[in-house]
């Protein structure tokens, strides 16, 4: 039977890790390529970088981050944040990246999604969808949730999955950072929509969120701070999935 | 000993050339390459694949003499090859992906997409599944029964003769997961990306 992932996700920033964290026997906190690897031995599904750089002179960092965390971690690796063209997945994939997630690209011209998940793969062509209730729907942000676009989610994510992408990672802005939970709604009304993966995140403060996202339809869970701080380890937050008779890899 | 992992475009295989790499250590040489004569002379092959079958199969063909480099090497010489996703799959005669077309030919069978009944299961396959060991193949030695591999497929590889397939894993149906046939191999997850029991698939390999 296929497993529900687990994937945590570590924010990158010039290179570095942006969070503080508190693994014991971690030689330089800030190190993403360690934190990954710790992740992986753990028992993670998959890791996720999302890369929050601003400036364009450090933007290179990313791929240096990349390809040593390829080196090192054999489970697969997807990286976001940043990506604005083929020439950029390319050069990720090439570093090593698994799978690249593509945001404010997807939204502003479709035809990246189309053409890259021709060129590449739709298996290594994750769009990832940020959005934010709006009365009785869900508006879709780019630029990191800067900007709205007045684009309908379900509307969106049902053009993404014709335009070739094989995964869908929701985010929901109303709930992101506040660890009280992954938009349900949101998270059902998308799954139920599309038939491609759906990777659910933003909210996650205690397992039973994870647990939550996976019942309403999610294939994969993605958390940060819950891994990051160390609140629980991916193997604790495993067993509580297969104590609710989730499917998971142990 | 000389293993080569052919690069003829057929997108992103740093992952496959890390995780040789990773295993290999200083033992065995890894090429990477699409040249002829070092294919030809190097003792295992590796044939990545990602994106459609289309596109690797038309990846193939494009680099001049190298279908025949691999047919001698795998079919003539009976050198073992190990084909990775839709490496794999191109040992069929034919494939449905985009449109269809013809494969290697290797190993007699057809790639079709997944039966998904109806939206009941999402396609592409993505993720961690249980393989289901049905024959003793030499790249399973050490690897237990229901070890979990990665998945990332939308077609599956229906071999005419059941006795070449060595796993299975369950999703909508019982999906063809690896093949052995003599001196080819393939394995439709990606041990690349499974984790230690994946390496200990390609260590296998390396080890024959």
């Amino acid at each position: 039977m296929l497993k529900k992932r687990i994937i945590p996700c570590l924010d990158v920033k010039n290179g570095r890790v942006v969070k503080g964290i508190n693994f014991v026997d971690l030689k330089d906190a800030g190190d993403p390529v360690e934190q990954a690897k710790i992740y992986s031995d753990g028992g993670a599904d998959e890791i996720c970088f999302l890369d929050i750089t601003a400036s364009n002179e450090n933007r290179d960092t990313i791929y240096d981050v990349v390809e040593r965390t390829s080196k090192n971690c054999f489970v697969p690796l997807t990286v976001g944040g940043g990506v604005r063209s083929i020439e950029d997945i390319n050069k990720l994939l090439n570093c090593g990246a698994d799978k690249v997630s593509i945001n404010t690209a997807a939204v502003q011209n479709s035809k990246v999604v189309e053409e890259s998940s021709k060129k590449f793969g739709s298996q290594c062509i994750v769009v990832a969808i940020d959005a934010k209730k709006n009365g009785e729907n869900w508006e879709i942000f780019t630029h990191g949730g800067r900007n709205p676009t007045g684009i309908d989610a379900i509307h969106f994510a049902n053009k993404m999955e014709e335009s070739g992408a094989g995964e869908l990672l929701v985010t929901s802005m109303d709930k992101d950072g506040t660890q009280s939970g992954y938009d349900i709604d949101l998270m059902k009304k998308i799954s139920s929509n599309v038939n491609i993966p759906v990777i659910a995140s933003g909210g996650v403060g205690t397992l039973d969120h994870l647990a939550e996202g996976i019942s309403a339809g999610a294939s994969a869970v993605l958390a940060a701070s819950i891994f990051h701080y160390g609140t629980y380890s991916v193997q604790e937050a495993k067993q509580y999935l297969a104590s609710k008779d989730i499917p998971v890899r142990i | 000993m000389n293993v080569t992992i052919v690069d003829y475009n057929s997108g992103n295989i740093s992952s496959v050339i890390n995780s040789f790499e990773e295993v290999a250590k200083d033992k065995v040489n890894i090429e990477v390459t699409s040249d002829l004569n070092k294919i030809k002379s190097s003792d295992k092959v590796v044939l990545p694949g990602q994106g459609s079958f289309k596109s690797c199969v038309d990846a193939l063909n494009k680099i001049d003499g190298l279908v025949d480099i691999l047919s001698e090497f795998a079919i003539n010489n009976k050198k073992p090859l190990l084909g990775i996703c839709v490496g794999l799959q191109m040992f069929a005669d034919i494939g449905y992906e985009e449109t269809e077309t013809k494969g290697l030919g290797w190993v007699s069978g057809k790639v079709s997409k997944i039966d998904n009944q109806n939206g009941k299961f999402k396609l592409p396959h993505i993720g961690w599944n249980q393989i289901n060991i049905v024959k003793d193949s030499k790249i399973f030695k050490d690897i237990e029964n229901n070890s979990h591999m990665y998945f990332v497929h939308s077609y599956e590889f229906i071999p005419n003769d059941k006795s070449v397939i060595s796993g299975t894993t369950d999703y909508s149906s019982n999906i063809v997961c690896s093949v052995e046939k003599d001196n080819i191999f393939g394995t439709q997850f990606h041990p690349e990306k499974s984790d230690k029991t994946g390496l200990k698939i390609i260590d296998n390999f390396i080890n024959l």
